[in-house]
């Protein structure tokens, strides 16, 4: 198992950043280290995808000197699904700040647990 | 290629065009535009399924000039019409059932915000009902949860901003997983569309390579989705979701959102992983414990709630549970009994959540089911809505729940392992909705005098501000509500019409549904 | 042994292990978020707000400033985490969390390891599919660069719908955030909140500062025009419309921090963005659904493509860069107001 690791050594990488930002995501009870955490998973994915991209010695796919061969460029389609997936992640962490500061303003407070115990006790009065 | 079969694509873009549209337009313009797109793509989507009934086969279409494994493709059949047009009159009474509340609970200069919240969650629903690309369907279940974020939040109460934070972070562990999955799987097959990506999943297979990866594409894709439509051990955002969003907002959550994404895990299995590995991988048979689990567990929770809306909430987890069973039995049988429970339940909760909302405007909006005892005297048609939604919920003969209930029994018994604990949980399932619901419809139809003194001594706990009696006299006239009152009515009806028709009627629905799962992979 | 605990408090560890129990942040003296309720007046002054909008100021104000005045300023989170109970449940949740978190990475381990090489030509994902985009790309599409021909041509579905997520994160953060003036009642509450936000962000805005301003009058045209170049030069070199779009958002809100709201209104009010967002993306529909339809149909979308390499290259692709760009910067522009004041 050491072997393969170490030769995928970017895809561990990712994949153990994945596993923090997803803990970090599930269980911290600061909603700025949530989103945060949910960042830390995303980029963690894109990596992936950009590596799964890479082959060794070869240019970006954008055509130079007329040269079409397949032999000439890397993968493409990973570098676009990265570009789509980085404006859907821009497009969360704006909405989930937003409710953070809403949130903020109204309970005083960027602990879950907390937020969700005045909002009982907001409902209660 | 005939007209017919450019309407799943035209349906899509007139939801999106319509949101895009209702950006520069009035809260009042936005809404006709809305009810206005909702009924054309359901025309439309009733068009695709009389051709798909008519060929007996689905067909693919082209978006854009490149055929399957380069440009994106959405794929029609059988049953994705007839999901389409379930989907679109779910979501349609369900607009115009709580209209009025929109009104109420969204402030005027943001209305128009709210019916672009709605056009595009229809456009992304009928997206990820046709799409054939694991992408875009990636595309379009985060347009499905930021849009089911903004209906929860448009009221902007502090319960219902906290539970969208809550269920957004759910969300994106579910969108989290589900990318992860996509992208083993883009690793491992090279493809994104779901037809070739089948084909590449079957070779591997057969060649008996990537083992490992293939097990672990399928647990995390199945999470995924499985938390995003709130299966039993990830389900904690849903009450708080379901019970605090506007009338509609919640009808439209607990009856299609979460269908949307159990649609997509099956026409993944089915078309992707291929059903075969599906089984042979044991990922059915846990979603088959976790389904039981949610069978149960769902229904205890909402018997010991107090508030109505929460409860039938919890009870949603419990129907949510039924359906992964039905996946989980690993049968073509149950798999029919899913989508048609599928069907049944979001017919059955939209209705629920609309009458409920009907019961509470003549009983003071409260939270305690409590104070509802007599509702069903005030506001008889609202009252006979919940009734009929909930003996359907219990399974009472003509409804759209006995023929699921019933479905669900008969495929048990084709499954020799899994025919006892489905059998017992039916039963006990059964029992623990029927006293829940049935404790409900007691409350509505009980005499509301004798009613008043145990409503005052349960609920001391509760300071309120006016005594009961004046509630409930202020609330007795006829008020406010009036007039709404013919659109609520409609709505009401159609959906009980609704219920009926899946129950009598459900030979050809669930033939349809039959013959879609065949022509699905 | 000894020498460890005599500095074992100054010691990394320690820092550490506070960090992780929550009881000493690295980033709290230089952040502005202040700690709720170690100023009791703060708590009071929002204490009220929900209590008016639940209904009954007059029964619950009194004993919330009870409470209040009860919390003993040290402790951050007086009403939540005292009781051993919870400390013992904390811990139970930090050891849980941590386990957890190693499960998933190392089931996504087992994965990896078993995943093709990495940099491999061999690999499944190097099939037909890139294969065609790399050989067919600049005829088909007109595009040099091959992977702004995918994601707006091969794949413009995609596209669409990313632009979608955009537009509705806008849209969910303008309900939100926005703070509307409601004219039916005059002297409103929000038309209140609206003068207090503003006069808030006058405290924070630098007010005409010279360094600042001199900077931006030389930055701003640069980035401005770089962003322009990036959104037209999409289907030619790296960039396209995402990126060139976030470029132009950047320079606007650097124009905006040095200048003021005063000078950015006369040009960048939110009924220009509505129109511009609207205007893009219903060419983008527009645009994209008659190319799905001619596609899907068999006919041709009678687009040339011109010759590739020059700006006016590759048929619809440059027009929907532009889209695309006008509507990413506008939406950062607007993320930007919408977090500092409420409104643009």
């Amino acid at each position: 198992m050491e072997a393969p690791l170490l030769v995928n050594m970017e895809e561990t990488v990712s994949v153990i950043l994945f596993g923090v930002g997803f803990t970090m995501l599930m269980l911290h009870r600061n909603l700025i280290k949530k989103i945060m955490g949910m960042n830390i998973m995303d980029t963690a994915v894109y990596l992936f995808l950009a590596v799964k991209g890479y082959i060794k010695g070869r240019m970006v796919p954008i055509v130079t000197d007329g040269i079409q061969d397949v032999s000439a460029y890397i993968n493409p389609v990973p570098s676009g699904l990265v570009l789509t997936g980085i404006v859907v992640s821009v497009s969360t962490t704006a909405l989930m700040l937003a409710l953070t500061i809403r949130l903020y303003e109204r309970y005083g407070s960027l602990d879950l647990d907390e937020i969700l115990m005045r909002a009982k006790e907001e409902e209660r009065i | 290629m005939s007209l017919v079969q450019n309407f799943p694509f035209f349906s899509i873009i007139i939801a999106m065009f319509s949101g895009i549209l209702s950006s520069v337009l009035d809260g009042k313009k936005a809404r006709n535009l809305s009810v206005a797109a909702i009924l054309v793509t359901t025309g439309l989507s009733v068009a695709v399924l009389g051709f798909c009934l008519d060929t007996g086969e689905s067909y693919t279409y082209m978006m854009g000039h490149f055929p399957a494994p380069w440009g994106n493709e959405i794929r029609a059949g059988v049953l994705e019409g007839l999901t389409a047009v379930l989907f679109g009159l779910v979501m349609f009474f369900s607009v115009i059932g709580g209209m009025s509340h929109t009104a109420a609970d969204v402030k005027e200069s943001k209305q128009n915000l709210f019916y672009i919240m709605i056009d595009l969650m229809l456009s992304s629903l009928l997206a990820l009902i046709y799409t054939n690309d694991l992408f875009t369907a990636y595309v379009f279940v985060e347009i499905n949860t930021i849009a089911g974020c903004g209906l929860i939040m448009i009221r902007q109460v502090g319960r219902s901003l906290s539970s969208a934070i809550r269920y957004m972070i759910m969300s994106q562990l579910g969108s989290g997983l589900f990318l992860i999955g996509l992208s083993l799987l883009y690793d491992v097959t090279g493809h994104l569309l779901m037809s070739p990506a089948g084909e590449a999943v079957r070779a591997i297979e057969a060649a008996g390579s990537y083992e490992v990866p293939m097990l672990v594409i399928m647990a995390v894709i199945s999470v995924g989705l499985a938390i995003k439509s709130g299966l039993y051990p990830f389900h904690y955002w849903i009450p708080d979701t379901y019970g605090y969003a506007t009338p509609t907002a919640s009808a439209i959550l607990s009856g299609l959102v979460s269908k949307g994404y159990i649609f997509l895990l099956i026409k993944i299995f089915y078309r992707v992983l291929g059903r075969e590995n599906v089984i042979a991988s044991q990922m059915v048979n846990v979603l088959f414990v976790f389904g039981l689990a949610g069978m149960m567990m769902g229904s205890v929770h909402a018997i010991l709630e107090k508030d109505t809306r929460r409860m039938i909430a919890y009870s949603s987890v419990a129907q949510i549970g039924y359906i992964y069973m039905g996946i989980g039995l690993g049968t073509q049988a149950g798999m029919v009994a899913a989508v048609f429970h599928m069907f049944t339940h979001s017919a059955t909760k939209a209705l629920l959540f609309i009458s409920a909302v009907g019961l509470y405007e003549v009983s003071g909006d409260k939270k305690d089911f409590r104070s509802l005892q007599g509702a069903g005297y005030r506001n008889p048609l609202a009252g006979i809505g919940f009734a009929v939604g909930s003996l359907s919920m219990v399974g009472f003969p003509m409804l759209a729940g006995f023929i699921s209930k019933l479905l669900f029994a008969t495929s048990a018994l084709q499954s020799p392992h899994k025919m006892l604990p489905t059998v017992i949980a039916l039963a006990v399932s059964t029992i623990l909705n029927a006293v829940y619901f049935l404790r409900l419809m007691i409350t509505l139809y009980s005499i509301p005098e004798s009613g008043e003194k145990k409503h005052d001594a349960g609920s001391t706990n509760e300071p309120h501000p006016y005594s009961g009696a004046e509630k409930e006299e202020a609330a007795g006239q006829p008020g406010a509500p009036v007039k709404s009152c013919r659109r609520f009515k409609l709505a009401v009806a159609s959906f009980i019409l609704l219920n009926l028709v899946l129950g009598l009627y459900s030979q050809p629905i669930v033939a349809a549904i039959g013959n879609g799962l065949a022509m699905f992979d | 042994m000894s020498r460890q605990r005599d500095d074992y408090e100054k010691s990394w560890w320690k820092r550490f292990k506070g960090w992780v129990d929550g009881e000493w942040d690295p980033l709290a003296s230089g952040m502005e978020i202040r700690v709720p309720g170690s100023k009791p007046e703060e708590r009071v002054t929002a204490a009220p707000k929900y209590l008016t909008e639940a209904g009954t100021p007059e029964e619950g104000s009194p004993a919330k400033g009870a409470a209040v005045g009860s919390e003993s300023p040290k402790d951050p989170h007086p009403s939540l985490y005292d009781g051993r109970g919870i400390r013992y449940f904390r811990r139970f949740y930090q050891i849980m969390s941590v386990l957890l978190c190693l499960s998933i990475i190392f089931v996504l381990l087992w994965t990896v390891s078993y995943l093709p090489v990495f940099g491999n030509a061999g690999n499944p994902d190097n099939n037909e599919v890139s294969a065609r985009y790399i050989e067919r790309g600049l005829q088909e599409t007109g595009a040099v660069n091959i992977v702004t021909g995918m994601i707006l041509d091969y794949r413009a579905f995609d596209t669409f719908g990313e632009s979608c997520v955009l537009f509705i994160a806008s849209c969910c953060v303008l309900v939100l955030l926005r703070i509307d003036v409601e004219v039916k009642d005059g002297q409103s509450e929000s038309g209140l909140k609206k003068r207090l936000a503003e006069a808030n962000d006058r405290i924070y805005e630098p007010k005409n500062d010279i360094i600042l301003q001199k900077c931006a009058g030389v930055l701003v045209p640069l980035i401005l025009v770089f962003g322009i170049y990036i959104v037209l030069n999409g289907h030619l070199s790296p960039g396209g419309g995402f990126s060139g779009g976030a470029v132009l958002g950047s320079g606007l809100i650097l124009y905006l921090n040095a200048f003021g709201f005063g000078k950015t209104e006369r040009f960048f009010t939110e009924k220009v963005y509505r129109r511009v967002t609207l205007s893009a993306l219903t060419f983008y529909c527009l645009a994209k659904s008659y190319s799905f339809f001619t596609g899907a149909n068999h006919l041709e979308s009678g687009i040339p493509l011109g010759t590739p390499g020059a700006i006016l290259s590759s048929g619809l692709i440059l027009p929907l860069n532009i889209c695309v760009g006008l509507v990413v910067a506008c939406t950062m522009y607007a993320f930007y107001t919408l977090f500092r004041k409420g409104g643009m």
